[in-house]
């Protein structure tokens, strides 16, 4: 099972190893790690998931599709070229340890 | 045994025990539902979840160990039968009693079912729960042919699922377009002609007669009143819910047509809240009252009855929003229509990416997006921002409309 590490705000880290194909604001909001949202269940309808992708892993991520793009454009937080909707990103394996970081704010 | 009942696990009740111990509140939590799942969300029920591998517990909003961790206990697979406000207490379907300090009503809505012979054959199925979504699923490997009755989201957004996963699918509508409780008809065309490529027959002025039977207590058709004769294995039919406010009534709340609250989302007894699809509000943007079946209004509604609560200020003015997935086609929806006088339109049909933007006289009131997710966003700000563009800035796609509200 694919490790993933979340890094909150303030700096506190977290690791889970989620189910393959589950996705990041899955992992992250079933296990209560504050600083996720992910209001609309994963639609990619809300923008209360944006998180920041550690450079590392930023290349082997799946490519972001125009709608997540768009709504990356009104996060709370400020967009940086890290910035994804962590409900586009599946654990998989080969994303094992990847590390990412939460915004300040979601709304 | 007192604090906070909640009576509901959907998505009022469980966002409401969630930020009820976020904003700091340190009393009991109990949240009864009846179904006997872990808190659960809905939306992807009709929408991804059949053709997802991820399973249910992709589904969970957290798992058992959250509530222990945060002391949250969970009653589930029992009903609340009564509520006795002068004893401050419920009563759940084992005889047991609760007391309460404060009581949230999030019991959220009931299906309609279907009303003519054969709707309690094998294959008739609904959509709103989990047991509802399994029971499809057992069916789906035997099911060549599938007859949804219906023509709103829940119908639409199964069609859509039913076609993507290879099988033969007609929609019955009653009346004369699609979605045309939540859409102008420009958008129901729009909608018909994508359900239409994907090999989906809508058939409008549809009557059922009646669902036919294999001999064996299987669906084997659906009959209509012209006698035209619709083979299926599978039947669904999404024909809407009402509120469900019986415990309510039964207490004397105040209800028509849901359970009625004020701004801090309070019934009549100041003990009692309502929340989600069952609670019928005043709203600010309309100007009446409505209720409202979304995830954001259930959302948004619990968070102010938990800082109500928690001792803090806080009052219900969200602006509406909702979604719908359609096979590639994100249709998202802020604001309520309603009313509208004239409507401008930025983006191109042709591309799949268009919005619709509603006015009452010069005031923006809404606007409904098909796959342009930035126009949802700035029109969420602009609405409660009470900011209207201008027609040049809509219909000039290059013009950041975000730009118009400060962050």
């Amino acid at each position: 099972m694919p490790t993933v590490n979340y890094v909150s705000f303030d700096g506190q880290s977290t690791q889970l190893e989620l189910a393959e194909g589950m996705t990041i604001m899955q992992g992250a909001v079933m296990n209560g790690v504050e600083g996720i949202e992910g209001e609309c269940s994963g639609s990619c309808a809300c923008a209360t998931c944006h998180c920041y992708v550690d450079d590392a892993w930023l290349a082997k991520l799946p490519e972001m599709s125009e709608n997540e793009d768009e709504m990356l454009d009104d996060t709370a937080s400020e967009r940086k070229p890290n910035s994804r909707l962590s409900c586009q990103i599946k654990a998989t394996a080969e994303l094992d340890g990847i590390v990412i970081h939460m915004p300040e704010e979601q709304e | 045994m007192t604090g906070v009942v909640i009576v509901g696990g959907g998505h009022a009740g469980y966002q409401c025990a969630d930020s009820l111990r976020r904003a700091g509140y340190d009393g009991e939590i109990t949240l009864v539902d009846g179904e006997g799942h872990l808190p659960y969300q809905r939306p992807p029920l009709s929408k991804s979840h059949l053709l997802n591998d991820t399973g249910e517990e992709a589904l969970l909003f957290r798992t058992q160990s959250y509530y222990d961790d945060h002391n949250i206990g969970l009653k589930l697979g029992h009903r609340v039968t009564a509520i006795h406000r002068a004893d401050k207490q419920v009563e759940l379907d084992n005889g047991e009693t609760l007391g309460y300090d404060k009581l949230v009503l999030a019991t959220g809505a009931k299906l309609r079912q279907l009303d003519l012979p054969g709707a309690a054959l094998n294959g008739v199925g609904y959509i709103k729960s989990l047991d509802d979504i399994r029971y499809i699923q057992s069916h789906l490997n035997q099911t060549e042919d599938t007859v949804i009755i219906g023509g709103g989201f829940i119908a639409l957004e199964f069609a859509s699922t039913a076609a993507k996963l290879g099988k033969k699918v007609t929609v019955l509508v009653r009346g004369q377009r699609i979605l045309a409780n939540a859409v102008t008809p420009e958008l129901s065309q729009y909608m018909l002609d994508i359900h239409h490529q994907h090999g989906v027959d809508i058939r409008f002025g549809a009557e059922v007669d009646h669902i036919a039977d294999d001999g064996n207590g299987n669906v084997e058709a659906v009959r209509l009143k012209d006698g035209t004769l619709l083979p299926a294995q599978l039947v669904l039919a999404g024909i809407g819910v009402t509120a469900d406010t019986e415990l309510a009534v039964e207490a004397k709340l105040l209800c028509h047509d849901g359970v009625v609250v004020d701004a801090q989302c309070r019934t009549n007894d100041p003990d009692i809240f309502a929340a989600g699809d069952s609670a019928r509000y005043n709203n600010p943007f309309t100007g009446s009252e409505i209720r409202l079946e979304s995830v954001q209004n259930a959302v948004d509604q619990a968070k102010v009855i938990a800082q109500v609560i928690a001792g803090q200020d806080a009052e219900y003015h969200s602006v509406p929003w909702f979604w719908s997935d359609q096979y590639d086609i994100k249709l998202q929806m802020v604001g309520i229509h309603d009313g509208y006088t004239h409507f401008y339109q930025r983006g191109s049909q042709e591309d799949d990416k268009f919005s619709l933007f509603f006015f009452r006289d010069d005031r923006l009131i809404a606007i409904h997006t098909v796959n342009r997710p930035a126009d949802h966003m700035a029109g969420r700000k602009l609405i409660t921002a009470g900011v209207s563009p201008t027609q040049q800035q809509i219909e000039d796609a290059g013009f950041k409309l975000n730009s118009l509200v400060k962050k």
